[in-house]
């Protein structure tokens, strides 16, 4: 099943909102969340997300409406 | 090679046997070499280093690979000159300038790559690959080609012709169409299931310890010290941390006294992630996309970010946002104080550095580096708006008239 391992960034006011449940309620992924972070005006979560690769990229731009960041652990990969 | 114990997590600090890999599978936070550094305090010295080769393999003992073995043309060792020009109009008395645009092909870029190549050899990779707008790309291009190997080159399309071909020269580049992050996913879908030495993926961890070279050598060419400042441009942040781990390691081997170096941060405006994060009081950097002339250093998602920041407070240094004006205006002042041209990127560095002294965060009379890291050869159209020449009739007379200005008799 393919994966992709992502990192939310959040602002803090955002942390209420379920984001991640609702993700896997919404869409036809499994999340695993494995790392996660909140300072005094952000937050993020690193997690693993397995899924058909379209249904990974509907979620994941349902996030980002939902006003996170969503950018690949790896960063980004074209360098200088 | 011998001084390698594992490849350890950053975050959690499980080990790892030395594999093409480069992310916990734990915790996901990124793998970094670990040595053994009691045997390596054992059998290096100052003599043993000054006896090695000039390049970075003279420091092999603290690289992930035996010198023997290193895909090598040349990387390293490149001139660390004393500015003093430049350092009378910024009214800095001990500024030096590092000037890596002398690798072999123009950029620091070599450090990394000569690592990462020779770890793709050791581990029988028969691919090495890239995805890069310039200087990753000619110096994989370039190591590849040196070790025999396949090289996968990914450039975005409609990037300028020159660099295009400066990477093209040394073997095959693949042209994406498509913006950045199109590129940016394609490679690391790509990067998943294919076995290619990815330099920046799956190479990072042995990639990255390519760049602490540049902190062996200052010290070296110092005269075996630390400076007081290093001034860093950053796009991922590899460069910023792996610079200061060089120092660190050096101080903790005995090899210098100690390495209390204040860290600067230096990016542009239209790609400051980093510098941001750092101002604001934040930890963690927040993706942006880029919109800078700074294309070396256009990283809105920055993979060592979070740990340049860290460094930079740790070490009582700074972050500058440089306005995307200034960016040529420092690689003008560079080039007319010192003769030396750098990119885009080493301009923000000289701009950085004149806010710095301007603001007194660099005191006069202490020993500061400003990294140049790549050649202005490759980005031209930056200055091409800033530079005016002269053009005259093949008369003397027209000579008198334009460029002295001399009344003609
Ligand atoms: C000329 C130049 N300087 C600096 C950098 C910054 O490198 P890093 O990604 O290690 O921060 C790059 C990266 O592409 C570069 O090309
Ligand atoms: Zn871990």
């Amino acid at each position: 099943m393919p994966f992709r391992r992502v990192k939310f960034t959040f602002k803090t006011e955002r942390i209420q909102s379920p984001v991640i449940y609702d993700l896997g309620q919404k869409f036809d992924v499994v999340t695993n969340i494995r790392r996660a972070d909140i300072d005094a005006d952000n937050g993020w979560v690193i997690l693993e997300i397995e899924g058909a690769v379209d249904e990974i990229e509907r979620g994941l731009e349902w996030v980002r409406d939902q006003g996170s960041d969503v950018s690949s652990l790896d960063g980004d990969i074209l360098a200088g | 090679m011998p001084y390698v114990q594992s490849l350890r997590c950053k975050e959690c600090g499980r080990d790892y046997p030395q594999e093409p890999i480069y992310v916990c599978d734990f915790c996901f936070g990124p793998l970094e070499v670990n040595y053994d550094y009691d045997a390596i305090a054992k059998n290096i010295s100052r003599e043993s280093i000054q006896d090695g080769p000039l390049t970075i393999w003279r420091y092999d003992a603290l690289l992930p690979a035996d010198r023997d073995n290193a895909v090598n043309i040349g990387a390293g060792m490149t001139p660390l000159l004393k500015a003093d020009n430049l350092g009378k109009v910024l009214g800095l008395n001990n500024l030096w300038i590092k000037n890596d645009a002398a690798n072999p092909t123009h950029s620091f870029k070599d450090r990394v790559v000569s690592v990462a190549s020779t770890k793709a050899v050791e581990f029988d990779f028969d691919t090495i690959a890239c995805a890069s707008t310039g200087n990753l790309a000619g110096a994989t291009a370039a190591h590849g080609a040196k070790a025999g190997m396949n090289t996968m080159v990914f450039i975005p399309a409609d990037l300028e012709r020159g660099k295009i071909l400066g990477a093209a020269v040394f073997g095959s580049v693949v042209l994406v169409n498509g913006n950045y992050d199109d590129v940016n996913r394609l490679c690391s879908e790509l990067g998943d299931d294919r076995r290619w030495a990815f330099v920046n993926i799956n190479m990072r961890p042995y990639y990255s310890e390519g760049s602490k070279s540049i902190g062996y050598e200052l010290a070296e060419q110092l005269g075996w010290h630390a400076p007081k400042h290093i001034i860093v441009p950053v796009a991922s942040g590899s460069l910023f941390t792996k610079v200061h781990k060089g120092l660190q390691e050096f101080a903790q081997l005995g090899i210098i006294e100690n390495a209390d170096t204040k860290m600067h941060i230096a990016q542009p405006f239209g790609c400051s992630p980093v510098a941001k994060a750092f101002i604001e009081g934040q930890a963690h950097p927040k993706p942006v996309i880029p919109n800078t002339i700074a294309k070396s250093l256009a990283i809105g998602s920055p993979a060592d970010g979070m740990y340049s920041v860290g460094i930079a407070n740790k070490t009582g240094g700074s972050a500058t946002i440089v306005p995307e004006s200034e960016i040529a205006e420092g690689m003008k002042l560079l080039a007319e104080t010192e003769g030396i041209f750098t990119e885009t990127a080493g301009g923000v560095v000289i701009s950085t550095l004149r806010r710095l002294a301007r603001e007194g965060v660099i005191g006069p009379d202490e020993e500061t580096v400003a990294l140049i890291t790549g050649t202005g050869l490759k980005t031209l159209e930056a200055i091409a708006d800033s530079v005016e020449t002269l053009t005259i009739d093949p008369t003397v007379r027209s000579f008198d008239e334009i460029v002295t200005g001399a009344p003609v008799l």
